[in-house]
């Protein structure tokens, strides 16, 4: 199970966890405190390819819209449907069940180039 | 931080508090505290205060204190002793430079109080105009800090610092001693619920933040203000009005006296009551999943008809909107709001979204 420690983050405030050529994604818990009362989650559709660095969902919150940016390149596999009827999910779990959606990776060297956690921390304390 | 943003007499508390400070037209001020959507709870269900201290303060006084701000305004100014009438100053042109509520003291004392944007304009424009009328115009809003308390709950916690005041009525302004600093209590706000907006000096204001939040009250930031009045169908000028709008336009209506003698615009607003108007701002209620945002395009028929000028997430009503579109579009009428890309159904709605006792 995805937690904060085993996952790798984008500079975009994404994190990725990896298993096996699925990578699960959702966003930092600094970036949910950043973004906070998140309202409304436009997830990717199934079946959908997205490419590293790219937008391809919004999180709406009360006072903002913020686009995510895929951590990796790939086929959406799943998204968490859970998020439709309470996306404050986001907000309380952001390393668990408030995951956005899963990706089946074409490029696993891209989750590599991504930052462990002390390196992301590094970053947010700029 | 840059160094040339103004902030409050409260912006330290506010900081304390865990404000969340962002620029808000040239002032540091809390876009939220703790979370939106709880602040906006705490006022539609308890008390919540607000920093409005970046709001102006303006002083007409004089002999001709009365002709001069209904001359300078559109509304029927009421002179009864502490009465306020919020109302539009405009343009010869007729067009909005701000809304304010004008507050009688007295039939040669007035007391204007402005949004924070406009005010150096606003002072320069009442400057301009009161050339011929017997009176002065002073801007007093460096001596004032001003909190907003608002909510179900507001007045009994102010109750407990200024006995009595309850007993004040809705719009009216009464003179107070707080901490041993004189100040003025007003039963106004700007959320759509009860409450009181208290200017007081800058070291008053502070005591007042204090002992407010040792009284169980939830700082609340601009964020939440901005819900709580659009839910309440509140005009935020410089988004949902400018000088390239009337009241008219603005579906304000109610605020043109063209009955009053005369006043900079009445010719203009009779043109354009007598031609009808082509575009005026409208209410929408979102029906499908999202949060209209400020130039989101409004579609009926299939043709774009206008924009979203205010729109967000309302905890009570889901998407919420207000924007200018095709003037005739009556409640109910189906429309779609262009959010990201998607039209979204919207129903066309009259305001306010919320109604409570105030």
């Amino acid at each position: 199970m995805h937690n904060e420690e085993n996952c790798r983050f984008a500079k975009t405030h994404e994190w990725a966890h990896m298993e096996g050529d699925i990578a699960t994604v959702g966003i930092s818990n600094h970036a949910q405190e950043e973004i906070s009362d998140i309202v409304f989650v436009d997830l990717p559709k199934v079946g959908q390819q997205v490419t590293a660095g790219q937008n391809c969902c919004v999180i709406e919150s009360v006072k903002s819209a913020s686009e995510i940016y895929a951590p990796v390149s790939g086929e959406v596999m799943e998204v968490n449907t859970a998020l439709t009827n309470d996306p404050g999910l986001v907000n309380r779990e952001p390393h668990a069940g408030g995951w956005l959606f899963k990706v089946k990776m074409t490029a696993p060297a891209e989750y590599e180039a991504l930052m462990d956690l002390s390196a992301y921390k590094a970053t947010i304390q700029k | 931080m840059t160094t040339d943003l103004k902030t409050t007499p409260l912006y330290n508390a506010c900081c304390q508090a865990g404000g969340r400070m962002v620029d808000f037209h040239g002032w540091l001020l809390p876009v939220q505290f703790q979370s939106i959507i709880a602040e906006h709870k705490a006022v539609r269900e308890n008390a919540g205060m607000f920093d409005v201290s970046h709001m102006g303060q303006i002083w007409v006084e004089g002999k001709d204190a009365y002709p001069f701000v209904q001359y300078i305004t559109c509304n029927n100014i009421k002179q009864t002793p502490a009465a306020g009438t919020y109302t539009h100053m405009l343009t010869p042109q007729g067009t909005i430079i701000d809304d304010m509520i004008a507050f009688c003291l007295n039939a040669e004392k007035f007391l204007i109080v402005v949004n924070a944007a406009c005010r150096q304009e606003d002072f320069e424009w009442m400057k301009t105009q009161s050339a011929r009328f017997n009176v002065t115009v002073t801007d007093a809003s460096d001596q004032y800090g001003m909190i907003a308390l608002q909510g179900p709950h507001a007045l009994e916690k102010l109750e407990v610092l200024l006995p009595g005041i309850s007993a004040l009525p809705r719009f009216h302004i009464q003179a107070v001693e707080l901490f041993g600093e004189p100040g003025y209590v007003t039963r106004t706000g700007y959320t759509g619920e009860d409450g009181a907006e208290i200017m007081l000096s800058p070291t008053g204001i502070v005591k007042l933040w204090e002992a407010l939040l040792q009284a169980g009250v939830t700082p609340c930031g601009l964020g939440a203000r901005d819900v709580l009045r659009l839910e309440a169908g509140y005009l935020l000028n410089g988004q949902d009005a400018d000088q390239t709008r009337t009241p008219y336009e603005a579906a304000c209506g109610w605020v043109v006296k063209l009955s009053k003698e005369d006043f900079i615009g009445k010719p203009a607003l009779e043109k354009q009551k007598a031609q009808g108007l082509a575009q005026k701002l409208t209410a929408f209620e979102l029906k499908g999943a999202g949060v209209p945002r400020h130039g989101c395009k409004i579609f009926y028929e299939g043709k774009e008809v206008g924009f979203v000028t205010s729109g967000t997430f309302s905890p009570l009503f889901k998407g919420i909107a207000v924007g200018y579109a095709q003037a005739g579009l009556t409640p109910g009428a189906q429309v779609e709001i262009e959010i990201h890309g998607r039209r979204i159904p919207a129903v066309v709605t009259k305001t306010p979204f919320y109604k409570n006792r105030v």
